[in-house]
């Protein structure tokens, strides 16, 4: 049997030595290999290409991106990696879990269980639905795939969405993003942070700068929004105006 | 005392609208039973305050027969009397019917007082005293073994004084925490409990104290501080990235004693139900031990998260 390539991600630098020596207890019997270590979901996602896991074993309360979003992610992989949650204690996903039957484990972890879970983590990885579950209030990031590597776009920093006709286009101030989603579930994901101009159009509320009059004859949109820090101008469709209009009014006072 | 008139009239009024036919009749119904009960009230208070000396002395239940009984008796007495006035007709039944009416809106008082003093009793204080007394976050016990199971092998000798200091701090949650404690052993065990914290966070925690001129004896409620600190840490250290600072201060003023508390505000680490439910039963707790003298404030202000306790001196 092949060894298994394992990134730890754990905010905490002892429970990231711990599974490590546990891992090193269960070589004999689930022959494994330590590829990488991480302190939180962005840093796990930024040394994926290097470490090549077969299995992710994560935390999944910690800063920038807890562990839940990382599996959200890693499940747009071509090939994903089996992801094995380890955590203290948090009753709301554990619940969740025990519900579905995802395996995780609980920390302090035992070496027997450990095995267990490792023995048949190449067939897992947590239902996407379920994670969605678990996270209300939406991703903190929002990820791509650019010439097979994973790449984060941090959601406060995307000024606004577009589809085209297959993609997802998000604009940061920097480039563009072709993301693999569709706008309507963007929509209702981050509904409190972005909002509606156009069919195919939304934009970041806090990006929203001013609007001014389509001078061009097309008769569809008269007015464009403008956008910070970017020349973009995005078309408000007639139909979304008044709302469009009514938000930018509660701004102004 | 007043309690009792109002509790009386108000079955009266109960009495009339089940009597009166319709609400506009209620009033006038009210009034023909006020007739009626209104002496017999007042001549029972009479009665019962006469006797109150030796209600005292006899056992609670005898004690209840007995003013039920003369509250009956004295009903069936003052329907004679009207009787023999020649107001109503008289008959063995329907003196039975007065007696037992007034017995059983006694009884009814007699209940609604009992249960009174239950819900205000110093025994059923110390009960809700004793539920709301901090408990510690299962996260931080977990997380804390598991911190110290790392220890083991590389540094047994810091593993070691790791689990004596979990053993003081739990032992110190598990015992009998009604009674105020000397200021010192309070602040003690927030030191173990940091000391715990940053065993496993490491140089992301960082602590100042600032104690000056404080009185160690200095009473306060156990498990007040520790608390808080662990909200601290739960919300403004562990979901940042970078290191963050908590700083206690202490400061006596007058015979108050001040406790301000702060941490760093994550953005996006908002988990502001949990807080919010350990501030209420912190608060519910000041106030039973000092009632309106202790204060509890809470806000946020330039990504600062800011607490302060204030409290009265007792030594």
């Amino acid at each position: 049997m092949p060894e298994l390539r394992i990134l730890i991600v754990d905010d905490e630098a002892p429970a990231r030595a711990r599974l490590r020596e546990l891992l090193g207890d269960i070589a004999g019997e689930v022959p494994n290999v330590v590829t990488g270590e991480a302190e939180n979901g962005v840093a796990a996602i930024a040394c994926l290409a290097e470490a090549a896991p077969d299995v992710i074993l994560s935390d999944i309360r910690m800063p920038k991106m807890d562990g839940i979003e990382l599996a959200r992610h890693i499940a747009t992989l071509p090939n994903p990696p089996a992801v094995v949650f380890a955590t203290a204690y948090d009753a709301y996903a554990m619940q969740a879990f025990d519900l579905n039957a995802v395996d995780y484990l609980l920390k302090p972890v035992r070496a027997a269980r450990l095995a267990a879970a490792l023995g048949k983590a190449r067939l897992l990885h947590p239902p996407t639905e379920v994670l969605a579950a678990l996270q209300p209030e939406g991703r903190s990031h929002l990820s791509c795939h650019e010439r097979g590597r994973l790449l984060l776009v941090p959601v406060s920093d995307i000024l606004y969405l577009k589809a085209d006709l297959k993609y997802v286009t998000a604009r940061t101030r920097e480039r563009e993003f072709l993301l693999d989603e569709s706008l309507t579930h963007l929509e209702e994901e981050f509904s409190v942070r972005f909002i509606r101009l156009h069919r195919s159009v939304l934009v970041a509320r806090e990006a929203i700068v001013g609007f001014e009059r389509n001078t061009a004859d097309d008769a569809e949109t008269h007015w464009l929004a403008l956008v910070r820090d970017i020349d973009d101008r995005l078309p408000v469709s007639r139909r979304q105006w008044p709302q469009v209009k009514s938000y930018a009014r509660q701004l102004s006072t | 005392m007043l309690r009792l008139l109002l509790g009386v009239n108000l079955l009266a009024l109960a009495v009339a609208l089940v009597l009166a036919s319709d609400v506009l009749s209620w009033p006038l119904r009210y009034v023909e039973l006020a007739v009626w009960v209104e002496p017999l009230l007042l001549s029972s208070l009479l009665l019962l305050a006469m006797l109150r000396n030796a209600l005292w002395r006899i056992p609670y239940v005898v004690a209840v027969v007995v003013v039920i009984g003369l509250v009956a008796l004295q009903a069936a007495l003052l329907a004679d009397f009207w009787r023999f006035m020649g107001f109503v007709d008289g008959g063995w039944s329907s003196l039975l019917r007065a007696a037992l009416l007034a017995a059983m809106a006694a009884a009814l008082m007699l209940a609604y007082f009992d249960l009174r003093a239950d819900a205000l009793s110093p025994a059923v204080t110390e009960a809700r005293l004793q539920a709301l007394t901090a408990r510690i976050r299962p996260h931080f016990l977990f997380n804390s073994l598991n911190a110290v199971l790392s220890l083991i092998r590389a540094e047994p000798k810091r593993a070691e004084h790791a689990l004596e200091e979990l053993a003081e701090l739990f032992r110190a949650l598990m015992r009998d925490n009604r009674e105020l404690v000397p200021i010192a052993d309070e602040i003690a065990l927030c030191r173990q409990y940091l000391d715990l914290e940053k065993l496993r966070l490491g140089e992301r925690l960082r602590v100042l104290w600032q104690i000056d001129d404080l009185p160690g004896e200095l009473l306060v409620p156990p498990l007040m501080l520790q608390p808080l600190l662990e909200n601290a840490v739960y919300h403004g250290v562990e979901p940042a990235t970078e290191a963050g600072e908590i700083r206690i201060a202490f400061a006596r003023r007058g015979d108050e004693l001040q406790i301000v508390l702060e941490n760093p505000v994550v953005p996006g680490g908002a988990h502001a139900a949990g807080n919010r439910m350990a501030l209420g039963n912190i608060r519910e707790r000041l106030a039973l031990h000092y009632d309106l003298e202790a204060r509890l404030e809470a806000g946020e202000a330039n990504g600062v998260y800011k607490v302060t306790m204030v409290l009265p001196c007792r030594n």
